[in-house]
């Protein structure tokens, strides 16, 4: 994220304190899809807070990410529904074939993926949405075959470029 | 003052004071993992709750206010198991291993847990695996032992303004981290290790030393020379059951020697040195219109802050490296000639209170010739397990004299141990620099004690210097943000990072409080209020340094050897 658009965003926020520190991360996060450590210096000293203190807080709660969206944002559904037919180990099955944990991004950029707790489609259990398209009663070798399409799909499109 | 109850007694509490306080003043005492004195309660770890007559639920006394006619109970059954519960919670999510533990027979926690008999392990859980942070050249940082009690976090914000750590992540996965959950190295720390201080476990713990040095001992290669701290002598001993305040200073030579040190130096003596340099540089700053106020430049958690936090003032500090460097460079490059011996062959230990000097000695600027000025420190904990692992019975010891000419000092370099020291030194010199003759009271009350901010206004030869004196590093960043405001009357300025100075560094024994602090305090005041030699310039082992060696303060040589520069770090603040 370029500083002019950080400083924009805390523009919008004279005089903030401490207080203001949630929204203005959300607001970044919003525009950037993460918060960045650049992001993160920045607001430190505009609220004169340090960097280990906003980290923290950022930590504490499940909305903030600190890496870049992938191309491809897999969200898993960890609501009770899905909960009950089996998400936990659709979520480990993602994590072992993308090779990174909840909230992480693979190194190519292309996945990321990330842990919500309910995105209402509990008659599609276990269920995960990439990009927002969904993806109903995954399993092991269904997503095993959706991440090879994409993956596909994926190099057919660069090399048509 | 109001009435209250303890355990079926009468007992007197201030109004408005917590529970705790009162408890504490009655001779009753709870257990507490996380208070901290003189500083908001955080209620944390709830091991200090009591039952109060006629409230549902238990009461955390570190943080429920006393209330008149209150009846407190702090050993009712329920309150005992509450608290044995918290501790085997604690343990459950704990590492098993407290005989390969730094703090074995030192820890908080496995003092609770023989005082409240854990004797079963209760509760099974899986505990996270968290990966040791040895980054640091001074603290290790080591979250498996860790049990959030949340002093080391508070320390490192609300007493050191530095906030290099913080909570990261929530619930089980909660860990103390800097920023980003990156190593201590890359973070804001400035290695003080008042964290260390405060943490009741081993979790947070000096970078140990005593293999390099114990190595060097027994390498017949290696002419190993150790120095120690004005700080030391007046707090080792508490480590030997000694009272607080004992000066050992000649005991510790002795002991040096029985360790097979080859030579025992003081860094008084460096200090003394120091302040040659340092009131010599401030006279040519004063005169030649060159930057001022000169700040001190011997506390290096200081100096690592001033690079971190305000860089602008870079050129405010003085050039001298710290008594420690002096002395190190000065034993490789001239004492090692002197004696014929190879630099690179001798082992230079410095025992220090101050975990902040093993961070020091590693800076690259510290060095000449590819040699480095240092070679380990050791923090007077280490210093004590060493003399106890090599079986040297304190009370065995007969006072020794040091080695020459480095061991030669005089009391200003002592004072150089606590807050105002320096500041007291640097004016008895500076004194004589400017006017030719001593002071008449050598003695400079407005800069003793332990007061957070000292100042003074002196007048040497019709010319008025104001000098202040920090305590703490909070202290000092007021003083810096005045002067960004505009205030110009100040010309030197002391600055310790620890509050209290050396005597209260990140390396002292634990703990150590207000109490101790003031009795070591006035040990240094007793040595300097009976010795003869009482100003630096005074010191001839100093003066003969300069006449054969390096000719006059601010010479090339010195400036070789004895200064340094510093620049701007690129951390995450």
């Amino acid at each position: 994220m370029s500083e002019t658009t950080i400083e924009k965003i805390i523009k919008k926020f004279p005089d903030a304190g401490r207080d203001s520190l949630i929204p203005i991360l959300q607001e970044v996060q919003n525009i950037d899809g993460y918060l960045s450590r650049n992001a993160v210096l920045e607001i430190g000293k505009y609220l004169q807070l340090p960097a280990s203190k906003i980290y923290g807080v950022a930590t504490f709660y499940n909305q903030f990410r600190f890496q870049p969206l992938g191309k491809y944002h897999i969200t898993v559904c960890r609501g009770t529904a899905c909960h009950v037919k089996g998400s936990a180990t659709v979520l480990s099955i993602l994590e072992q074939e993308l090779k990174i944990k909840a909230g992480q991004t693979t190194r190519d950029g292309l996945f990321s993926l990330e842990v919500v707790a309910c995105i209402g489609a509990c008659g599609l259990a276990p269920v995960i949405s990439i990009n927002g398209t969904f993806y109903a009663q995954v399993d092991n070798n269904k997503i095993r075959q959706i991440l090879r399409d994409y993956r596909k799909n994926d190099s057919i499109a660069v090399q048509n470029n | 003052m109001i009435e209250i109850e303890v355990n079926n007694r009468k007992v007197k509490a201030e109004a408005g004071e917590m529970i705790l306080s009162a408890l504490e003043r009655a001779g009753v005492k709870v257990p507490t993992l996380c208070h901290m004195k003189d500083l908001v309660p955080s209620g944390a770890c709830r091991i200090c709750s009591v039952e109060v007559e006629g409230y549902k639920n238990l009461v955390p006394s570190c943080s429920y206010p006393v209330l008149e006619g209150m009846k407190i109970k702090t050993n009712s059954p329920r309150a005992i198991r509450a608290r044995k519960t918290i501790i085997e919670l604690l343990l459950a999510n704990h590492l098993q291993d407290c005989l390969y533990c730094v703090r074995n027979g030192d820890c908080e926690l496995q003092t609770l847990a023989i005082q409240y008999g854990v004797r079963e392990k209760r509760y099974l859980a899986d505990r996270c695996e968290h990966f040791l942070d040895m980054s640091s050249p001074a603290i290790v940082r080591d979250q498996n032992r860790c049990i959030l009690c949340g002093k080391c976090v508070r320390v490192c914000e609300e007493i050191m303004g530095v906030s290099a750590i913080d909570f990261i992540n929530r619930g089980s996965k909660t860990v103390i981290a800097p920023a980003f959950n990156q190593s201590m190295n890359v973070s804001s720390c400035i290695n003080c290790g008042q964290c260390v201080m405060v943490c009741p476990t081993g979790a947070l713990r000096e970078k140990s030393s005593l293999k390099e040095v114990t190595d060097a001992l027994h390498d017949p290669d290696k002419f190993v020379i150790v120095q120690h701290a004005p700080a030391l002598s007046v707090t080792l001993a508490e480590e030997f059951g000694m009272k607080p305040g004992a000066d050992i200073d000649k005991k510790i030579v002795n002991a040096f020697r029985r360790l097979g040190f080859n030579r025992v130096f003081d860094t008084s003596y460096s200090a003394d040195l120091t302040i040659m340099e340092e009131a010599s540089e401030l006279v040519s700053r004063i005169q030649s219109n060159g930057v001022l106020p000169m700040m001190t430049s011997c506390s290096p958690g200081w100096i690592k802050y001033v690079e971190q936090f305000y860089p602008e003032f870079i050129p405010n500090i003085s050039t001298c490296k710290s008594p420690q460097q002096m002395l190190g460079a000065l034993i490789k490059n001239y004492y090692a000639q002197n004696e014929g011996l190879d630099p690179a062959k001798v082992f230079s230990v410095a025992i220090m209170p101050c975990t902040a000097k093993k961070f020091e000695a590693k800076r690259p600027e510290m060095s000449w010739n590819n040699i480095a000025d240092i070679d380990a420190v050791l923090t007077t904990r280490e210093l004590a397990r060493l003399i106890k692992m090599y079986g040297i019975e304190f009370d065995s010891l007969v006072p020794n004299e040091p080695d020459m000419p480095f061991g030669k000092r005089s009391s200003a370099g002592k004072l150089f141990g606590g807050t105002g020291g320096v500041m007291e030194a640097a004016i008895r010199t500076a004194h004589y620099l400017i006017t030719n003759r001593e002071m008449d009271d050598l003695v400079v009350k407005e800069v003793r004690g332990l007061k957070g901010i000292k100042e003074m206004k002196i007048t040497i030869d019709g010319m008025v210097l104001g000098v202040a004196v920090a305590s703490g590093i909070m202290n000092a960043q007021k003083i810096l943000e005045e002067i960004k405001a505009g205030r110009n009357d100040l010309h030197f300025i002391e600055v310790m990072t620890c509050p209290g100075g050396c005597i209260a560094g990140g390396g002292q024994p634990f703990n150590t409080d207000q109490k101790k602090i003031t009795a070591r305090m006035q040990a240094l005041y007793s040595i300097d209020q009976n010795e003869i030699t009482r100003a630096s310039h005074l010191n001839k082992a100093v003066a003969d340094l300069y006449k054969d060696f390096l000719e006059k303060p601010l010479s090339e040589r010195s400036h070789q050897l004895l200064h340094t520069h510093y620049s701007e770090r690129e951390v995450m603040v």
